[in-house]
């Protein structure tokens, strides 16, 4: 049975009609659109996000085996054109042309699960109505045979006037129907009768009318998702995963990450150490390792915790287990006047706040996603744990709290990550409470069967992680310790570079002494204050090239320098101020394109910084 | 099969639904925004809607319905009823 079915050119052929240039890819969520968009480009694809608004725009291109290439754009899953979020306003705008910068796409790819057809199908009769060459991909063909579903293709293509394909994307069956469609000369679909689109009963009839027609025999109900919900969503059991999951995730991002991070450091220190040999000019060499060096290195180490905590979360995404969670977090969260939607952006936050900030997209509830955007910087993230890590073994003597369960550094370590989560928590009731109350919306969360994440899947979101990451360790944190070394060694003195403290970092940081003395820093701490603006891991960078510079090129060791020039208080008020405050110019600039205005970040801004400062100045007058 | 002979007056809705019933939708008393993407979502009037798992507490539950399966709070789901006779309409 040959399953693409061309359909007649009864109607016109678009001039010039061939090889599209754009296609779009739509469909509704679960439907496996982002893994047959993974099949058809593989590596070459990227990520943005449409100008203006908070979605991101995934696009890539596909090469049709024959020289030819096509660009696809995977469009946010919709359910209808009606558009609800701002997900649905995007694709409807995309498909008819009117998304500036974004070419109406010549030709489209209609993925829908084929395992529950006839509710699917109703998006279809929108996507037909605009008249653009359609392709219907019935995903998950492999699910469908073994759960013993059945559809007469033929028919389906001709009730719908387009062509229908049966695809696998996970396994890559029937793929080529795809590509051989869109190496054919491309034509309108054929009108066929359709129902009023705005009446969703009339669209489900239709539908309902359209599979009855193609002798669709909807698949035996899914009998591994039903086990297994049995034991995820057991009232005793379901609770019991869900904490061990979250432990588990933790466990993993600081236990097993630790030889990962050690080899990078010594990736660093060895090339570092090589760079000083080789490198004969003083000032060079100190620019080099002093400023370079230290500065990206201390930073590009946390690259494997964060590549680790974002392969859970798409394993925990991708298998289906992420909405379970979600459901069985939506309580909680609601005691906050949070849903269960914002669970999902909030553990993320604990790897870094930027893209759980983009996560938060899937809220349709604006007030919600403004409230989650707003605290999601109070969990922390991956950017605290050098700063924490540090003093933390310099100042906590390491004697056992409960037994040999739990050590007073550990202790100390979830008392932090506590202490973010409770600001959050009460941050949300504020919020929630007065500017942005909101009539609460319907929680309405599909969940999806469950299914075996796929390695190219998994691989692709790592790889578009490490990108991102890498990139802004070569350009905010480069320029930043570029800035800081040329900082710290002028004005010359008789042709000399001056010592640290009368350099121009010196003299800024003596210059905010005042302001931070009553919280237990000296202006050494100042410097690092201030350059960990752009990223609060740069303190730990900065802090190790000034006691670095200070002692003369024998580099002091970090912690005793801290020790000399720190109270206990003060190492306390400091652990503090980091926990509350956003320094982080990333996420500031991702809170403003998401909001779409200066306005939240600066509030953001100035209320978690006042929270820091308030708390550390009552924590160092406590310990004091 | 869901058995609905108690003495209660006014309408049934999903909240009457205990894990493993069964019922047909009848109305949703929602704003027309929020109805659409329920409909959208599978609870169309006349659709057959089982209850399934549900979070701790009772709050929210699974339903199953059209071939889904799509959680709704206790808040949303008192406001759709449901009878127990197929209207046979889809």
């Amino acid at each position: 049975m040959s399953a693409c079915h061309d359909c007649p050119a009864a109607t016109a052929v678009i001039p010039g009609a061939g090889t599209p240039k754009t296609v779009a890819l739509v469909g509704p969520p679960n439907s496996g659109k982002t893994t047959l968009f993974n099949r058809l480009t593989g590596l070459r694809q990227k990520v943005a996000n449409f100008p203006g608004v908070t979605v991101e725009q995934h696009t890539g291109i596909a090469d049709l085996g024959d020289g030819r290439a096509v660009s696809i754009i995977d469009l946010p899953g919709i359910y209808s054109l009606a558009a609800r979020s701002e997900d649905e306003q995007i694709t409807a705008d995309v498909l008819n042309g009117r998304r500036k910068g974004t070419p109406k796409p010549e030709a489209i790819l209609l993925v829908l699960d084929s395992t529950n057809l006839t509710r699917h199908l109703m998006l279809a009769a929108p996507i037909l109505a605009l008249g653009v060459p359609t392709l219907l991909i019935l995903n998950m063909a492999d699910d469908l045979r073994r759960r013993k579903g059945k559809i007469d293709l033929d028919v389906l293509s001709h009730q719908l006037g387009a062509p229908v394909a049966m695809v696998a994307a996970r396994s890559g069956e029937g793929i080529d129907q795809v590509f051989a469609f869109l190496t054919k000369t491309l034509t309108p679909p054929k009108p066929v009768e359709l129902p009023i689109l705005q009446e969703v009963p009339k669209c489900r009839q239709w539908a309902g009318a359209v599979g009855k027609r193609a002798s669709y025999h909807a698949p035996a109900p899914p009998i591994w998702t039903r086990r297994l919900d049995s034991v995820f969503l057991h009232p005793i059991a379901g609770p019991l995963v869900f904490m061990l999951v979250v432990i588990a995730v933790f466990q993993t991002i600081f236990s097993a990450a630790q030889p990962l991070m050690d080899g990078v450091r010594w990736l660093f220190d060895t090339s570092g150490a090589w760079v000083a040999d080789h490198v004969a000019q003083p000032a060079i060499r100190s620019l080099l390792v002093d400023g370079i060096w230290a500065g990206v290195g201390s930073v590009i180490v946390f690259l494997p915790q964060i590549l680790l905590l974002f392969l859970f979360i798409g394993i925990l995404e991708d298998s289906g287990y992420l909405a379970r969670a979600a459901l069985i977090a939506d309580r909680t969260m609601a005691r906050v006047g949070l849903q269960g939607k914002s669970f999902i952006p909030l553990l993320s936050a604990y790897a870094c706040a930027v893209p759980a900030i983009l996560a938060t997209r899937t809220i349709e509830n604006k007030r919600d996603r403004m409230a989650t955007i707003l605290i999601a910087p109070f969990m922390t993230c991956s950017a605290r744990l050098p700063v924490y890590t540090l003093i933390i073994a310099a100042f906590i003597p390491n004697r056992p709290v409960l037994g040999s369960l739990l050590g007073a550094r550990a202790a100390s370590m979830l008392g932090l990550y506590v202490l973010g989560f409770l600001a959050a928590v009460t941050t949300a009731r504020i919020l929630k409470s007065s500017v942005l109350t909101s009539k609460r919306t319907p929680f309405m969360l599909e969940m999806p069967s469950y299914r075996w994440p796929t390695l190219q899947s998994l691989g692709l979101r790592l790889w578009d992680r490490a990108k991102v990451f890498l990139y802004r360790a070569g350009t905010v944190i480069l320029l930043v310790s570029l800035v800081l070394w040329v900082a710290a060694h002028l004005p010359l003195q008789n042709g000399q570079t001056p010592p640290i403290e009368q350099s121009f970092a010196g003299q800024i940081g003596h210059a905010i002494e005042p302001l931070i003395q009553p919280l237990g820093f000296n202006w050494k701490i100042g410097i690092g204050l201030i350059t960990s603006l752009a990223a609060r891991e740069v303190i730990v960078g900065t802090l190790g090239s000034i006691y670095g510079m200070e002692s003369q090129g024998h580099s002091l060791d970090l912690q005793r320098a801290l020790q000399h020039d720190l109270s206990v208080a003060g190492a306390i008020a400091l652990l503090i101020f980091f926990a509350f405050a956003m320094q982080c110019m990333s996420t500031i600039a991702v809170v403003r394109r998401e909001t779409g205005s200066w306005k939240w970040p600066a509030i953001q801004f100035t209320y978690m910084s006042t929270v820091a400062y308030v708390g550390a100045l009552i924590a160092f007058h406590i310990v004091k | 099969m869901l058995q609905l002979t108690g003495n209660k007056t006014g309408s049934y809705t999903l909240l009457e639904l205990q894990k493993g019933d069964t019922a047909f939708l009848d109305k949703i008393n929602l704003p027309a925004d929020d109805a659409r993407r329920l409909m959208e979502l599978g609870f169309l009037p006349g659709m057959r809607v089982t209850a399934g798992h549900c979070a701790p507490g009772g709050d929210p539950r699974v339903f199953q319905v059209d071939g889904s399966e799509v959680a709704l709070r206790r808040e949303t789901a008192a406001h759709l009823t449901i009878r127990t006779d197929a209207p046979g309409v889809l």
